[in-house]
């Protein structure tokens, strides 16, 4: 995934992003003010409830917000604070540190390629470059690059919306997308979940492996 | 090697369900732990010579016995984040066997006296996620976890955590932070987290393949298993292996055979006509070594010696129609993807060495910014609070030292091409560096 970075090279976007300083800093949400849907209370006080303390069902609040808003949006972040009774402030500083959290809006269908080492010795930047180009205006689609997915053996490789698949050749992308665009599992025959593993088969059994 | 431990009948259809599981033997061993005191169990660990699969290669039963004893509540981690490049064999094991995973953890809980445990797993692993959650369900449901275990003094519940994408929250202490739903960045070490670790109690670090190696250990006995392997590397290991070879993947070895054993033996090589240029023997955090290095033994002690580290098993092998210089490139764009940002050498030093990359491959280098690309390493390693900057430092570092007429070579090419295609007089940068004839 490329880094964003801002003015000077920061990584901070506070440097460049204007304040509103006449507002206070956010406080508690109130949930007398604050609506969150049935469902998602549900689930994040399911996950508050297995921990010791509560907190630690941050990173699975947000990822229930932010599959119930399509992204960590400003509202998303109120509706988790308010059910964790935390500040927004607290869930965007640690929804900010990690990939897979958006906190600006996105295409429903994430699709992450990796680029890392494995994957880019097997033509992933080319692989990257030819989702971004069919992809390309498609409001639908958040095409990512990625560092590493842990699937290298099924290098080049892409996540689509959680969904691990490869080897990809290049001329896969166009059905791989069309799946997707169609709301069908995406291209099942290179899914690495029906996928032998290499060390419990002889070498002969091997065929693939190559894009 | 006499036979695999962990991939036996790895794909075994239903393996991931416990009828499956326990009609092969499943949680017997289990059975056998719980019915020895807690000592034995974890004098079993430590016959067993069991080194950590994570990473750093720390034996488990030390780390194990340096728990403190008393009322507190003592915490079990497994650490199944798996994000350095290369390495994907946890995976296999949480898709394919989790409850090998599962029976591991309660076993080293049970040694641990740890009461509460966590598998924190990478977010993008939805689907070995969803198993693990129908795998503790399972486990539950039939009394292997929860309290009194089979009828012993034993409890232990156990929640798998979600991760959510940043390599950093592999390092113990950065995944501690994450579990309390922090930031994921690394605390400074002391106290280590065997003495106040997740919620500030006691708390047992391991790997996937580690925990998952524990049934085995009780079923044959420490000492049996301890003659797998060399004497200071034992049992066996899996190694992921991937990039220029024919048939990547995930392949169970004894510790100790011959590294091109592995790489061609098993993963059949490069592509013909090909040969190996340099390989990452234990992830993109491990140097690089060369051709000339196939013969050695693929141990712990073996590959520290030679400059590099079994790190993870993560074997990446790049054969000779690959620059170093993009292997180079790519490896220093992950680590400044991932640096958490707290530690100035790490965070700037990861940026300046892409950035002179970057300039490298644009033509506007010359020969002297390979010395200031090692100083740049040199002033990271040992100076950051984790061992990310260095992960990137000592591979660099090593490509840099091992192939450095192969990145002169290219700068010149580059700077030649550069310089045909513009009118500009030389770049600025290069007069004031002295670098210009
Ligand atoms: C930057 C960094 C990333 C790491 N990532 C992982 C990882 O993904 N999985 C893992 O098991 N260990 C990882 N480790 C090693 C852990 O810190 C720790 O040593 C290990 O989980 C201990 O388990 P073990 O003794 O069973 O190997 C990482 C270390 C560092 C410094
Ligand atoms: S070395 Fe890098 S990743 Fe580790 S704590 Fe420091 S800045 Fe963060
Ligand atoms: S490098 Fe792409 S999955 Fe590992």
């Amino acid at each position: 995934m490329e880094v964003r970075r801002f003015e000077h090279g920061s990584r901070v976007p506070g440097w460049d992003r204007e304040v509103d300083l006449s507002k206070d800093p956010s406080q508690v949400p109130d949930p007398a003010t604050t609506p969150v849907p049935e469902d998602v209370r549900a689930e994040i006080e399911a996950h508050m409830a297995k921990y010791p303390d509560s907190r630690s069902a941050t990173l699975p609040a947000l990822a229930a917000v932010q599959r119930h808003h399509g992204w960590c949006s400003p509202e998303a972040i109120e509706q988790a604070a308010c059910v964790m009774r935390l500040t927004p402030g607290y869930l965007t500083a640690v929804a900010t540190f990690y990939d897979m959290f958006d906190t600006e809006p996105v295409g429903r269908h994430r699709v992450y390629v990796c680029t890392n080492i494995s994957c880019s010795l097997r033509g992933a930047d080319e692989l990257y470059a030819r989702v971004k180009e069919l992809t390309d205006g498609d409001a639908d689609f958040a095409v990512k690059r990625f560092e590493c997915l842990g699937a290298c053996d099924i290098a080049p490789m892409a996540s689509v919306d959680g969904t691990y698949v490869g080897p990809l050749a290049l001329s896969d992308v166009e059905e791989l997308l069309d799946d997707v665009r169609n709301d069908r599992d995406p291209l099942p025959r290179k899914q690495l979940r029906y996928r032998p593993s290499a060390g419990a088969t002889t070498p002969d059994d091997h065929t693939e492996g190559t894009a | 090697m006499s036979e695999l431990l962990l991939f036996r009948d790895i794909d075994e259809p239903g393996l991931n369900t416990i009828d499956v599981y326990r009609r092969r033997g499943g949680y017997d061993d289990l059975r056998k732990a719980l019915a020895m005191p807690r000592e034995a169990v974890l004098n079993e660990l430590l016959a067993s010579g069991l080194r950590g699969r994570g990473g750093a290669g720390f034996a488990m039963g030390k780390k194990v016995s340096f728990l403190p004893k008393g009322a507190m509540d003592v915490y079990l981690c497994c650490n199944a984040d798996e994000s350095e490049p290369g390495t994907f064999k946890d995976r296999e094991i949480m898709q394919k066997n989790p409850h090998m995973l599962i029976e591991g953890i309660i076993i080293a809980a049970y040694a641990a006296g740890a009461n509460k445990a966590f598998i924190y797993i990478r977010g993008e692993y939805r689907l070995q996620a969803d198993i693990l959650d129908a795998a503790v369900a399972e486990a539950e449901a039939a009394g292997y976890l929860g309290d009194a275990i089979l009828g012993s003094e034993h409890d232990l519940s156990l929640v798998v955590h979600r991760g959510a994408g940043a390599y950093i929250c592999g390092e113990e202490t950065a995944l501690l932070d994450s579990l309390e739903g922090k930031r994921g960045n690394p605390r400074l070490k002391p106290p280590f987290p065997a003495n106040q670790g997740l919620y500030q109690g006691p708390t047992l670090i391991n790997n996937v393949e580690t925990l998952a190696t524990v049934p085995s250990i009780i079923r044959m006995g420490g000492d049996e298993y301890a003659k797998i392997g060399t004497e200071t590397s034992t049992g066996t290991k899996l190694v992921s292996i991937s990039g220029h070879v024919k048939r990547p993947g995930n392949y169970e070895i004894e510790l100790g055979i011959p590294s091109r054993e592995i790489i061609y033996g098993l993963a059949g090589g490069p592509p013909d006509g090909r040969e190996v240029k340099l390989w990452f023997p234990g992830g993109s955090s491990a140097p690089v070594l060369t051709k000339d290095d196939l013969d050695l033994p693929y141990d712990f002690d073996t590959l520290a010696k030679a400059g590099s580290m079994l790190g993870s098993g993560a074997i990446i092998v790049v054969d000779d129609s690959t620059s170093v210089v993009d292997v180079a490139y790519k490896t220093a764009y992950f680590y400044r993807h991932e640096s958490c940002g707290k530690c100035t050498p790490c965070r700037e030093g990861t940026n300046w060495t892409v950035k002179m990359l970057e300039r490298i491959k644009a033509g506007e280098a010359t020969p002297m910014d390979l010395d200031i690309m090692a100083s740049v390493c040199t002033n990271i390693i040992g100076n950051c609070l984790c061992v990310l900057g260095d992960a990137m430092a000592m591979p660099i570092g090593s490509m840099v030292a091992k192939f450095r007429d192969e990145f002169e070579a290219y700068i010149e090419e580059r700077r030649a091409a550069a310089w045909a295609t513009t009118e500009e007089p030389e770049p600025e940068l290069a007069i004031i560096q002295g670098a210009v004839a």
